[in-house]
């Protein structure tokens, strides 16, 4: 009778291994939560701040988005203050596109190669190399970039150095590794039957990269360029130490010009929390928040399209 | 299991070990013997290497540091958050800052003169040209005595504490135009000193043989113009507190005041002391003739 009674209780009781499943749960799910409160967090912070140039400050938004004179610190002949951002969103995008246009055909390559043409040498060498170029920091790119790629520009095309141009070439090397990578990946999620099929019909090895292995990973080698503009677009320092930070629409390459991240980089040490020159930079804050929102979105969208094909 | 045991018994008191670790360093940074000064980067040296000496003379005291900017200084001794904001400029002539709390303290002196690439072949100009230049009537060296080589303006970042100066005595109020902005004095020099046609703004200390440095209405950017006014182009460097200071902060504003240090360190460092003025400056830019001056 008793014995029963025991075997009953040992059953009824959560067994240690329940126990286990149980607290791993809260683990992880109270991770979860902390990341999600941080994010919700950061966003709420950024968003009350920046849009307070709005409200508190009566900005108007359009004047935000298009006006071409950035000087928060002056009011303009109409008593407003002059925090036009366009040529802030201008530079940002401009230095994004143009890295990414660069980088694209370089990653695309080099994944080419490491993945079709010469995979034993790809993994070998190419493979450590690309991942030692996403680990060297931006500040490194950025010192570099400093004291040979201005230097560089000054001599061709005159002007200090500083500009778009400079900060292309930094971006360019930054955005290498990661769009290279993760092409490779695309590459090699492209199933290998699709390579047998084709060389059975007949067709060259550059015939079947080409017409089938290329097509085939197009969603993901797209999602790789947009991960890239996306590091681009948020890169701060080493744009910074090269773009020249000027508040003007980029008359040319050459000139100097500036982003979102290299305004906001140079000016927060230098206004005080509440004023409208710190809202100013918030609401910039905000943009480039907005804008990583929008990359991330692009990156589900063709996520999504490829998985449908 | 055993093996278990152990890696749980190292992370107690790994935990234990770090607890008490902490709870050492707050018995000292909260005893009142610990101040915070924030703010200014071309203060920051000063303040730094005055809070070495002090805390080598003053056993179990600790100034801490920290740059940021002369906004950063004053918004956070504006919150009561440091006990010390260091700043370039009056506290009056920030915009968002309630000065009347605050008490300045000045310790020292900066003179801030322009300098030019050396390629420019220009090494005196008078007001009315600088004027020009910064507001960019003027485009070329050739139209300002100097070789035809286009000008190249380079600014410190908006709201700093020296282009605030600069623009005040050096371009009599006029604003720059939109150029190329770095954030620290030592990149500003490098880049005039290596782009043909540059132009910015530094401080005396930072003026040195790589730039050249320009005779302004024919005043020399030296100490002795600047003690008498007759280099317009200067600034004091404060100390604000909020309210009067008191205990260590009180002390060590003091120490920084004191001859001792005004003789010595202020100066190895490239400063003037406020001592040698021989005019006085107030928020507003009005000048008055000190009487018995060193």
């Amino acid at each position: 009778m008793k014995s029963t009674e025991q075997l009953e209780q040992q059953l009824k009781r959560h067994s240690k291994a329940a126990k286990l499943e149980v607290w791993g749960k809260v683990v992880s799910f109270s991770a979860l939560l902390l990341i999600v409160a941080v994010v919700v967090a950061i966003i709420g912070f950024v968003a009350s701040k920046g849009l307070a140039t709005f409200f508190s400050n009566h900005v108007s938004l359009w004047d935000f988005l298009s006006g071409k004179s950035w000087n928060p610190g002056i009011t303009d002949a109409h008593g407003k203050p002059e925090v036009g951002a366009l040529p802030m969103i201008v530079g940002s995008f401009l230095i994004t596109i143009l890295s990414a246009l660069v980088a694209t055909p370089f990653a695309i390559g080099t994944a080419v190669f490491m993945n079709e043409i010469s995979p034993n040498k790809g993994a070998k060498i190419l493979q450590p190399v690309t991942e030692l170029l996403v680990g060297i920091p931006s500040v490194v790119y950025g010192f570099i970039g400093l004291s040979v790629i201005v230097p560089v520009t000054r001599t061709l095309f005159g002007g200090s150095g500083f500009g778009i141009l400079s900060g292309t070439c930094v971006l360019f090397v930054m955005i290498l590794p990661t769009v290279t990578s993760m092409s490779v990946d695309a590459l090699r999620a492209v199933p290998r039957y699709y390579r047998e099929a084709s060389l059975a019909l007949g067709a060259t090895q550059w015939q079947t990269i080409y017409k089938v292995v290329l097509r085939a990973a197009t969603p993901g080698m797209m999602t790789a360029v947009v991960f890239g503009m996306a590091r681009a677009f948020g890169e701060a320092l080493a744009v910074q130490m090269v773009i020249g930070n000027a508040a003007l629409m980029p008359g040319s390459l050459v000139d100097p010009a500036s982003t979102l991240t290299s305004v906001l980089t140079t000016g927060i040490g230098n206004t005080v929390m509440g004023s409208l020159q710190n809202n100013a930079l918030w609401s910039l804050a905000l943009v480039l928040l907005l804008m990583s929102l929008i990359f991330n979105l692009i990156i589900r969208l063709i996520g999504r399209k490829g998985r449908l094909q | 299991m055993s093996k278990k045991r152990w890696w749980q018994g190292l992370g107690l008191l790994l935990v234990v070990g770090l607890g008490l670790f902490a709870y050492q360093t707050r018995e000292v940074s909260h005893a009142g013997e610990s101040i915070t000064a924030v703010g200014s980067t071309a203060l920051q040296p000063l303040v730094e290497a005055a809070g070495e000496q002090y805390t080598g003379e003053h056993l179990g005291t600790f100034v801490n540091v920290q740059g940021g900017g002369t906004g950063t200084g004053l918004s956070q001794i504006q919150e009561g958050a440091v006990q010390i904001g260091n700043s370039d400029l009056f506290a009056g002539e920030q915009k968002g800052i309630r000065s009347q709390e605050l008490v300045d303290h000045r310790v020292a002196v900066v003179g801030i003169t322009p300098i030019v690439n050396k390629k420019a072949g220009v090494d005196h100009l008078t007001t009315a040209q600088l004027i020009q230049v910064f507001t960019g009537k003027v485009t070329n060296w050739r139209e300002v005595g100097g070789k035809n080589l286009p000008i190249v303006l380079v600014n410190r970042a908006q709201g700093s504490g020296t282009r605030a100066t600069f623009e005040q005595f050096g371009l009599a109020g006029h604003q720059s135009k939109t150029a190329q902005e770095q954030d620290s004095s030592g990149m500003v020099r490098q880049i005039v000193a290596t782009t043909p046609g540059a132009i910015s703004y530094v401080a005396f200390s930072y003026a040195d043989k790589t730039v050249q440095a320009i005779t302004l209405n024919g005043v020399a950017p030296t100490e002795a113009n600047v003690i008498t006014n007759h280099w317009k182009i200067w600034s004091y460097e404060h100390l604000y507190t909020k309210g009067q200071p008191t205990g260590l902060t009180k002390n060590f504003i003091r120490y920084i005041q004191s001859p001792a240090v005004q003789k010595t360190l202020v100066r190895q460092l490239g400063y003037l002391s406020p001592d040698q003025m021989r005019v006085n400056r107030d928020v507003h830019g009005q000048i008055t003739k000190l009487e018995g001056a060193e």
